[in-house]
């Protein structure tokens, strides 16, 4: 039981922080960003080149995966969505701009990384193990006090700077927002680009524990939009709740249901279409979106 | 006027240079092979290094003249088609191929994408060159489809007998990814485990392809404490992780898979831990690669600017189609007459030392001749490279 929990914290977590950025940036611009996924990839090898190939200390090369998606993520905003949003009054251009760039990131991707596994060494060596009832190498033990601390840093910054309070407006009502005097355009820019950055984060994070390859994008977005669907589309703490509860079932499932095959996704997506029947804004959406 | 003669002679020299490239790269017809495999997505890394091997042997192959089939020249070609691991996209693939009259094909890389591609392979007189295991796409009435590397029913068998005698092995375990290739995979290894007379001692654990930490999935697996963990059909981006969270979890037995993996990948993502690994090969350990194995090793590593290590096994297919159609000209057209030569055909493995043969096998385990006499070599990892454990011959 303790082992479960344990892992049930520590794939939180991680999905909780892959969750943020895209419900950040769902509820700021009404846009589902398909391209999440390939967003957490490159970041991921940005810290693997800096931090495995170039030697550059691990917190240099995540600060360069953060600056890099960030970067990526305004000019994204600024040269694709911005002129979609305005010159198209229908969702599903957005819908399919995003699945475009995420089939654009991917290529480059291949093109500039390659199509193999790529890892870094250990950040922490060694493994914790309280009398074989949670063994945790030290490094997983990090990478989830650092989301841990990453999230609340992110909760901070949305509460406590005027940044933060501008872009929750933004998220609350666009137009009230605007006539209360904030820049619409350039907060926009700001919170897609924050949104990219967490992902960048989150890849860059990870990349020491599981790698990086071209063909994780795809699944680490479906991910990312059950953990939205389940905590509420758009609301912060929504996605937070969402990431831990799909990685306390998926621990659970794992541990208990492993003589039966994996059943374990199958039985979490059937919860996730009942639970969505009943309540389909998701545990802290509201209803009226 | 001087002037004048200097600029004719210089439009001569052009004129004459370029009449002179377009002479050369007229002068050799071209023959197209095809390839239909994943070269995108999770499972990239297959597909990619098929297609990367034939591309640098066919750039090889032209740089130097063009391979002689009966008594013309040709230029190679290769025309690939990415599936995406998706059934109906080969058979889009296969279609393609027929349609550019392409009769020689490397590829689907997985199971039901080569189950799907028969039938227009059948109908269109294309011989495949899958690496897929099912039998019933190499046994009659089948006929168009060659596998094009050592199965795990036969590499399987020969891995944990090496093991029972030279480590002692009495129990194993199985984990495989759940989709169709992997979960095969292991219904085979389980079968020839308990054949052999060892004890299975988990074999329910799978995991989603997507799984990135595999942590909590072997978890379960641990507790069984088998002396050796098969990763049946691990792909080359899982196998590290999967090693690393079994050696962390305290796992002290042997690790093995059927598959053939990446050095390079292995050294990154697993590092020490994943010395005493066992995976499947080709000829590139430096016991048996031949000078050929080592240029075309360079030239790939210079053509794409890294080598994978899993073309060591792919770097064949290319080449039995080429000496094949060497044997017999007429099958450039016809399959059937490739089909009637593949029963007799023989010639020198470039890639080996030793004395080592390409020709087509299968009789035992498909009735027919049906796959590429391709080395079964068990290599085992160690501190960033592979060393040969064992070398088998199939049939």
């Amino acid at each position: 039981m303790e082992q479960i929990l344990a892992n049930g914290v520590y794939l939180g977590s991680q999905y909780a922080m892959i969750a943020l950025g895209l419900t950040l940036i769902f509820a700021l611009m009404n846009v589902l960003n398909f391209a999440h996924g390939q967003m957490y990839v490159i970041g991921g090898f940005v810290t693997y080149t800096f931090y495995g190939q170039w030697g550059v200390p691990f917190v240099l090369a995540l600060v360069m995966s953060c600056v890099t998606l960030a970067i990526l993520g305004a000019l994204i905003e600024r040269f694709l969505f911005a002129p979609v949003i305005k010159g198209s009054a229908r969702e599903e251009s957005t819908m399919l701009l995003a699945a475009g760039i995420a089939f654009f990131l991917d290529a480059v991707i291949l093109l500039v990384f390659g199509e193999k596994q790529r890892g870094v060494p250990k950040i922490v060596d060694g493994v914790f193990n309280w009398d074989f009832r949670i063994i945790m190498p030290y490094d997983r033990i990090l990478i989830c006090v650092l989301a841990i601390l990453s999230i609340v840093t992110f909760i901070g910054l949305m509460q406590y700077t005027k940044t933060g309070r501008a872009l929750r407006a933004l998220a609350q009502d666009r137009t009230a927002a605007q006539l209360m005097g904030v820049n619409v355009d350039r907060y926009s820019m700001i919170g897609f680009a924050l949104g990219a950055m967490l992902a960048g984060l989150v890849g860059g994070l990870l990349v020491t524990i599981t790698g990086v390859n071209l063909g994780m994008g795809g699944p680490t977005s479906i991910k990312a939009f059950m953990m939205v669907m389940i905590g509420g589309a758009g609301v912060i703490s929504g996605a937070i709740w969402g990431g831990i509860i799909l990685g306390f079932m998926e621990a659970i499932g794992l541990a208990l249901l492993y003589q039966y095959g994996d059943i374990t996704y199958l039985l979490i997506f059937v919860s996730l279409m009942i639970f969505l029947a009943i309540r389909p804004q998701g545990l802290m959406g509201k209803p009226w979106g | 006027m001087q002037r004048r003669s200097l600029m004719k002679a210089a439009l001569t020299a052009v004129t004459m240079t370029a009449f002179g490239a377009t002479a050369a790269f007229a002068e050799n017809p071209v023959l197209k092979i095809g390839f239909v495999g994943v070269t995108s997505g999770p499972a990239a890394a297959w597909g990619i290094s098929n297609q990367r091997s034939m591309e640098t042997r066919a750039a090889w192959i032209n740089e130097t003249g063009g391979y002689t089939i009966g008594d013309t020249t040709y230029n190679i070609e290769i025309v690939s088609f990415d599936d995406q691991k998706d059934p109906k996209r080969a058979i889009a693939g296969m279609e393609k191929m027929a349609q550019e009259g392409i009769h020689y094909v490397v590829g689907p890389n997985v199971d039901d994408g080569a189950a799907a591609v028969r039938p227009v392979a059948e109908s269109n007189g294309i011989m495949y060159f899958p690496y897929a295991f099912p039998k019933e796409l190499y046994q009659a009435p089948a006929s168009n489809a060659v596998l094009g590397m050592v199965a795990n029913y036969q590499s399987g068998p020969a891995i944990y007998k090496y093991l029972m005698e030279n480590e002692g092995v009495k129990t194993v375990a199985f984990i495989a990814a759940n989709e169709s290739d992997p979960l095969s995979q292991r219904d085979g290894g389980v079968e020839a485990a308990k054949a052999l007379g060892l004890e299975v001692v988990s074999s329910n654990v799978t995991y989603q392809v997507d799984t990135t930490d595999f942590t909590p999935v072997l978890t379960p697996v641990m507790r069984a404490q088998p002396d050796l963990l098969v990763l049946s059909g691990v792909s080359p981006a899982n196998a590290p992780q999967l090693i690393r969270s079994a050696r962390e979890l305290g796992f002290q037995g042997l690790i093995s898979t059927e598959t053939a993996q990446d050095a390079g990948v292995l050294a990154e993502g697993a590092g020490d831990l994943a010395n005493g690994f066992i995976s499947v090969g080709g000829a590139s350990t430096p016991e048996l690669a031949s000078p050929m194995m080592n240029e075309f090793v360079q030239r790939y590593t210079d053509m794409f600017g890294e080598y994978n290590d899993e073309s060591n096994t792919k770097v064949y297919a290319l080449e039995y189609i080429l000496e094949t159609l060497k044997a017999d000209p007429s099958a450039i057209e016809d399959v059937d007459a490739f089909q009637a030569t593949m029963d007799t055909f023989e010639a020198p493995n470039p890639y080996m030392n030793g004395d080592a043969k390409l020709r087509y096998v299968g009789m035992s385990s498909f009735g027919q001749k049906r796959q590429v006499a391709v080395p079964l070599v068990v290599n085992v990892y160690q501190d960033g490279a592979f060393e040969t454990l064992f070398v088998a011959e199939v049939d």
